[in-house]
């Protein structure tokens, strides 16, 4: 059998082991003063960066109505068939607008596929990362939970307007 | 024995056995603070301010555990094994002297519990007692990875405990006697572990066997986690695994106990203490200096298990019959004869 052996054979120091261990001692000695990198969970909170896909949430324009034109193609697309909408009429320029509207957080599985085939930037994943609660009924998000105010939810508009432009150029 | 005498050793006991079981769990959140530190962590910090609370909440949790017994475990035996493994280390707190004699109105109160002048005899009786809980709770468990823990450490500690003895035969050449207080005593001008170089060497060796006879890192083979699961306490809950890690621990206190008075000078200090001329400042300050020096080893035994990987078990072996042991005999020998021919 062939036997690889080491190049360098150990010196007296390294085989009593004794200065190796006492530099050992010493790092773990300067290790202890260190910067903590532990994040103190409750009270320091994870900043979300822009890309991240949270719970998708509605968006409510200034004036209080939804955006929503409830033209399912965020119900098309869901892959888990996490959304439900009821369609409805309204008054306003845009005629439809959804009269219940439910995502289903236990089965949402945070693609953002709503977000990215929705036509009037009606829906977008915001960054609600903490996303448990103790009952199932809870977790059934309806209309009203759903729409947020268009102020909270423009930075992620901004970002999507450029991350999906791409597939709408010309060129692709 | 006297009514005064009687009290006195009362509030000796009080005092040393507090002293012990409270250095005993602070040294369980410093563990954890330690470890956590050398890994860039915090360690616990929730349960009081700094988490100081964390050894109450520990021993909490312990109390109300569900206490599980394998099938097949020897009953008797499995109860036995663990207040066995934590006596020794509470028993030796009886030899330890925690400070300097307290002298008032002409009679000597020395500071141990018991000052024996076979101090030393018992305190390797009761070391090679703590052999006994660990070996009968892995054989007891019924389970073969205890029993393999149980083996490891009982052969482990009576290799390093023949090192240890004669290291601290040692110590008694030099101070030429057995009781702990006048071993210290002799101390006071020149600490064993500055006699060069057969104190020196003596202190080496009493600290590894010391490594080896607590069971901690890097000689822990008896619960050697990756390949025992836990070892001899992998069948252990609720309050008999507690009283297993208050035996450690309390050990740890110990040994670091004993090394200070065999080698460190107990609780002088470059004759500083020595000095003070009102007897309750002299002990109280000779307490204080003592009760450094062990929580520096303390910290030695925890810094020292997050650093160094753990031996294997033929190494271990190795060094403990073949490297400390003629090592040993051969510095015993040294002192012998420094000491008879007037050099010492």
């Amino acid at each position: 059998m062939q036997v690889k052996r080491l190049e360098k054979r150990l010196t007296i120091a390294e085989r009593l082991a004794i200065p190796e261990i006492l530099k050992g001692l010493a790092f773990t000695f300067r290790i202890m003063f260190r910067k903590r990198v532990t994040r103190q969970y409750p009270e320091e909170r994870y900043e979300a960066p822009i890309a991240a896909k949270g719970q998708p949430l509605l968006v409510e324009n200034e004036d209080g109505t939804p955006r929503c034109v409830a033209c399912s193609m965020c119900e098309v697309v869901c892959p888990p068939k996490a959304i439900t909408i009821t369609g409805g009429e309204t008054e306003r320029e845009i005629e439809r607008e959804p009269e219940e509207f439910r995502i289903d957080m236990l089965r949402c599985i945070l693609c953002g596929l709503c977000e990215e085939v929705c036509p009037k930037e009606a829906i977008v994943m915001s960054d609600r990362l903490e996303l448990a609660d103790f009952t199932r009924e809870s977790l059934v998000f309806d209309k009203r939970r759903l729409l947020t105010p268009v102020s909270e939810l423009s930075n992620r508009i901004r970002y999507t307007k450029e991350k999906y432009d791409k597939w709408h150029s010309p060129s692709s | 024995m006297t009514t005064a005498a009687l009290i006195a050793t009362l509030v000796k006991i009080a005092v040393f056995f507090g002293i012990t079981i409270s250095l005993a769990a602070v040294s369980t959140l410093f563990e954890r603070k330690i470890s956590a530190w050398i890994q860039q962590r915090y360690g616990p910090n929730r349960v009081g301010p700094w988490g100081v609370l964390q050894p109450l909440a520990d021993g909490l949790k312990f109390i109300f555990k569900e206490e599980v017994a394998p099938a097949g475990a020897n009953r008797l035996l499995f109860r036995l094994a663990p207040a066995m493994a934590a006596a020794p280390a509470f028993m030796t707190v009886a030899v330890v002297p925690f400070t300097f004699p307290l002298i008032l109105d002409g009679t000597r109160i020395p500071m141990a519990i018991a000052d024996i002048d076979i101090g030393v005899l018992f305190f390797m009786a009761m070391g090679s007692l703590a052999v006994y809980g660990i070996m009968l709770g892995g054989w007891a468990s019924n389970n073969k990875y205890s029993l393999l823990g149980g083996l490891r450490s009982s052969a482990q500690m009576i290799s390093y405990e023949l090192a240890m003895m004669v290291s601290v035969i040692t110590v008694l050449t030099l101070a030429g006697s057995m009781n702990l207080t006048r071993i210290f005593e002799a101390q006071i001008p020149l600490w064993n572990i500055a006699v060069f170089p057969v104190g020196t060497i003596a202190f080496g060796i009493f600290l590894i066997a010391a490594f080896a006879e607590t069971n901690r890192h890097p000689f822990d083979l008896a619960e050697c986690e990756t390949e025992l699961v836990g070892g001899f306490h992998t069948e252990y809950s609720s309050m008999k695994f507690a009283l297993f890690f208050l035996g450690e621990y309390s050990a740890m206190v110990m040994m670091s106990g004993l090394i200070t008075t065999f080698f460190l000078g107990g609780p002088s200090l470059f004759g500083l203490v020595n000095g003070i001329e009102d007897p309750w400042i002299k002990v109280l300050a000779g307490l204080g200096v003592f009760l450094a020096k062990v929580c520096f080893f303390l910290f030695l035994f925890i810094w020292v298990r997050w650093t160094i990987p753990r031996f294997r078990w033929d190494q271990l072996m190795h060094l403990g019959w073949k490297l400390l042991l003629p090592l040993s005999l051969a510095n015993l020998l040294l002192a012998g004869t420094l000491v008879a021919t007037g050099v010492l």
